[in-house]
């Protein structure tokens, strides 16, 4: 058995899976259901001043899903605690003492002045939290009165409030950044300007989810009027993959500690964003949809995984693809594939024809000697994959290397030296 | 009914107390509830040329009506299916999917359970119909006036496409009420609560179609009449006659035609009502067989058996059919030929059959052996015919092809003002949906003929 012990900014926790600041981490009650589930840490739902904010009472989330109501997308409009800071400490306090192989975070967010800092930041860290997390991120209604994403888009800001938070911690201090902005690695600079232990990201994405088809306003709305929230959930995974890799990669932030935040639903989900550069996860949707007890399947699954790999601890798969991430321009324009069908497997839906033939390279058949039948035509496949991707049946078609001859496509032989667009003739930039 | 000499034999309403006889004659397939359709519809894979659309007699777009009942498009689902088979409703129950469009779906290759097509047509129908939202309306009106004989299936369908394409039709309809097979000969477990009529009324509301009730053709008026009266006919009269055991004996007490007792069974309000036989045996091997063996055992017949001069292979039943029947507690013996009725003081009591089977080459033969069933009724349900003698000079005006009338692929007959279609054509597939499809396809063809006319004629 793999070892699933984690260790982040030398904070351990008896796996790599914490909860997220939201909703789940509201209170003790939650958080300590979920170590009693088995998650191994939490960043509590971020802390703000006195007087604390008031939520509306209305509808705060709503969902897209598929036709058997499966979620597939989640939004929020909740902001930051609504519970007096007072409480909140005293929880956390409580908790972190009955807990203590877990990992607790307090998530802060503190008006952009010294003062608040110098406050607030030796209070919360004596309730003996592991660390402090910015959010810099939270995109709705925080964000109108200057604080959350309106902080976390400006990277002159960011740096300001992490060195305000640095200057007063004694623990680390991880900052949230928000992939509401154009490049994550700016954000991802000012955090490790300001002093930065580690990021975690993302965010939610702006969003709304959709109209009431009756009323024809936006959903979910208070009193017919919507705000527009934050999007997280399955459909968001890829876009925090992609900042993930982009910070993993990056000379001048390559070696920031990175908390994974996005759409993780199962452990493979971990696995992509452990394998693409995070050291660590963090889950909220998918708790807010299944509950605490999918923490079982997160971490056996990861533990199954690891050992099928042959890997002894969670820290060997870290960042192992990141190498495998580059740009475009590198990508190797003499490598040559050709989608393919297995016959004993295919169901003759012919879909692949069908998308092949509207959208694609017109590159597979639908008859074959008068009979309905489904074939590549090399000739004319250019190896773009649609058709590997819609196929409904898994293994059926595949993407097949060749390593030799011609490509029946262009007449050209197949070369094996890697040539890429920095040095192809049709480049205007090439060798400037 | 007079038995006063003999013992009687064991006929009689109310072998089940009346709960249990409605809860028997509740629907056989249940509707899907929208959670149900909106899941099943997402197992659909869209498919290229689609299978199942092909497999469909009445050509309907199946993975486009799924496609829309997974968007809740439910209405341009139903505009989908009706726009190629006005009855779709009645399909969706009555089909055998299992030979036709599901037995092609894809995912019998990869899973071996088919996206439940049938289900699926009937929640995208059902909704529009019960609703009474009318999807269609008429063209232009122009003038020109079709006889419509028979008011099944196929007529139905005809008169329907005529209509909507601006012509006005007359249906004449020998039965009380419109519907043909639907409304009298379809088992009532396939289609409760007066399903039939709800149709035939959407059908009917698209208006231009007047319908003459208790109108036959050969008594009330003949083809010639008809020809003469209208600019176009369309026959769909089916086939009112039943074959007969040729027994010698077929008239005797307690041999009944499966066809009538399935119509009254459908006809009646109240099912605890209709006398059922202890012993109910039960002769053919189609879906007649199978409906009036299962019904008997839901009015509480004990013993049920169907005889089969063949094997399971070659009923005309499908094997779903079948298995219901099996699961309902019929008893199907193959390979038993009728050779005589047993009587006992004028009669019945009991069938003696010759075991069968087929020689080297390939053709059914007794095999010299006999055996008894018991019996207190004997339902013939060996094939059914059109009736010529009592159709008028009909018969002398058409070609027919195996006794029944020849049509071309547009359903025309040999005279050129006049159509057929339905179970009365030759080489169709006894089929409602394929009826739908022959009316569909005659009133298409009916309309170029009439255009044609009035393009001549201005």
């Amino acid at each position: 058995m793999a070892n699933l012990s984690s260790e982040f900014l030398g904070i351990k926790s008896p796996n790599p899976f914490w909860l997220a600041s939201a909703p789940p981490t509201d209170k003790a009650y939650n958080v300590n259901r979920a170590f009693e589930a088995g998650w191994g840490g939490a960043v509590w739902k971020t802390l703000g001043e006195d007087p604390p904010i008031v939520n509306v009472s209305g509808p705060r989330y709503g969902v897209s899903y598929g036709n058997d109501r499966r979620v597939s997308g989640f939004n929020n409009i909740e902001l930051i605690t609504d519970r007096p800071l007072g409480v909140n400490l005293a929880e956390m306090r409580q908790v972190k003492r009955d807990w203590s192989d877990r990992a607790l975070v307090a998530s802060v967010m503190l008006p952009m002045e010294e003062a608040s800092w110098a406050r607030y930041v030796p209070m919360i860290e004596d309730t003996g939290v592991d660390a402090f997390e910015l959010n810099l991120g939270c995109p709705h209604g925080m964000s109108e009165r200057g604080m959350g994403a309106a902080v976390g888009q400006v990277p002159e800001y960011i740096q300001r409030a992490t060195e305000g938070c640095k200057k007063y911690a004694c623990i680390p201090v991880i900052v949230k950044l928000t992939p509401n902005v154009a490049d994550i690695l700016p954000p991802a600079r000012a955090a490790r300007a300001g002093g930065a232990d580690a990021v975690s990201l993302i965010n939610t994405v702006n969003s709304i989810m959709r109209v009431d088809y009756d009323t024809l306003s936006m959903y979910p709305a208070t009193d017919g009027m919507g705000s527009h929230g934050g999007y997280c959930g399955p459909g968001v995974k890829p876009i925090a993959l992609h900042m993930i890799a982009e910070i993993a990669r990056s000379r001048d932030t390559a070696d920031l500690p990175i908390s994974g935040i996005g759409g993780i639903t199962d452990w493979r989900d971990a696995v992509d964003h452990l394998a693409l550069g995070a050291a660590n996860v963090q889950v909220c949707t998918a708790v807010m949809v299944y509950g605490f007890k999918i923490i079982d399947d997160l971490r056996d699954g990861l533990n199954n995984f690891l050992d099928e790999k042959g890997m002894s601890a969670v820290s060997e798969l870290v960042g192992k693809a990141v190498p495998s991430v580059t740009d475009w321009q590198y990508l190797n324009l003499n490598h040559i594939e050709k989608a393919s069908i297995n016959q004993d497997l295919c169901i003759s839906c012919g879909r692949c024809h069908l998308v092949c033939e509207d959208v694609s390279h017109q590159a597979i058949t639908c008859e074959v000697n008068g009979e309905r039948c489904f074939e590549v035509i090399d000739e004319a496949c250019v190896g773009c994959n649609l058709c590997v991707s819609i196929c409904p049946v898994e293994g059926c078609m595949t993407m097949k290397q060749l390593s030799s001859g011609t490509d029946p496509r262009t007449g050209q032989a197949i070369v094996n030296e890697k040539a890429d667009w920095t040095t192809h003739p049709n480049n205007p930039m090439r060798g400037k | 009914m007079g038995m006063t000499e003999q013992a009687p034999a064991d006929i009689r309403p109310g072998r089940l107390g009346k709960a249990e006889i409605v809860a028997n004659f509740s629907e056989m397939h249940p509707p899907l509830s929208r959670p149900e359709a909106l899941i099943e519809a997402d197992r659909c894979y869209f498919c290229f040329d689609a299978p199942c659309t092909t497999a469909c007699p009445t050509g309907i777009d199946v993975p486009g009506f799924i496609q829309k009942i997974r968007s809740d498009n439910v209405r341009g689902s139903a505009q989908t299916i009706l726009s190629e088979n006005i009855m779709g409703g009645m399909c969706s129950r009555v089909c055998p999917t299992e030979v036709l469009c599901e037995q092609v779906c894809v995912r019998n290759t990869l899973e071996d359970r088919p996206v439940r097509i049938g289900l699926l047509q009937r929640y995208a129908t059902d909704s529009i119909i019960e609703n009474g939202l009318q999807l269609f309306q008429r063209k232009e009106s122009t003038g020109k006036r079709i006889a419509v004989v028979g008011a099944g299936p196929a007529s139905l369908s005809c008169a329907h496409r005529l209509a909507s394409l601006g012509h006005r039709v007359t249906v004449f309809n020998r039965d009380e009420k419109p519907g043909g097979l639907n409304e009298y000969g379809i088992a009532a477990y396939k289609t409760v609560d007066d399903f039939a009529q709800k149709e035939v009324d959407y059908i009917l509301e698209i208006g231009s179609i007047d319908v003459r009730n208790g109108a036959s053709l050969g008594v009330d008026f003949s083809l010639a009449d008809l020809r003469k009266e209208y600019d176009a006919v369309f026959l769909g009269f089916g086939m009112a006659g039943v074959n007969d055991l040729s027994l010698g004996n077929g008239l005797a007490k307690g041999v009944i035609d499966a066809v009538e007792y399935i119509s009254r069974l459908r006809q009646a309000a109240d099912k605890s009502e209709l006398p059922v036989g202890r012993k109910v045996l039960v002769i053919g091997g189609g879906m007649t067989a199978i409906d009036v063996a299962v019904q008997s055992k839901f009015l509480g017949a004990e013993e049920v058996t169907i005889a089969y001069r063949r094997g399971a292979q070659q009923m005309g039943a499908s094997r779903l059919e079948q298995e219901h029947a099996l699961t309902s507690g019929v008893c199907i013996r193959h390979w038993l030929a009728p050779e005589r009725l047993l009587l006992s003081a004028g009669r019945l009591s009991a069938v003696r059959f010759e075991h069968t089977h087929l020689n080297s080459s390939g053709k059914l033969q007794g095999s010299g052996e006999y055996c008894e069933l018991d019996a207190d009724i004997v339902f013939t349900a060996i094939g059914q015919r059109v009736l010529w003698d009592t159709l008028g000079d009909t018969a002398k005006l058409l070609e027919l092809a195996q006794a029944r009338i020849a049509v071309d692929e547009n359903r025309k007959t040999s005279l050129p003002d006049v159509w057929a279609g339905g179970d009365c054509v030759d080489g169709g597939e006894d089929l409602t949906v394929s009826a739908v499809q022959d009316g569909k396809l005659a009133a298409i063809d009916i309309d170029r003929y009439l255009r044609r006319i009035m393009d001549v004629g201005e």
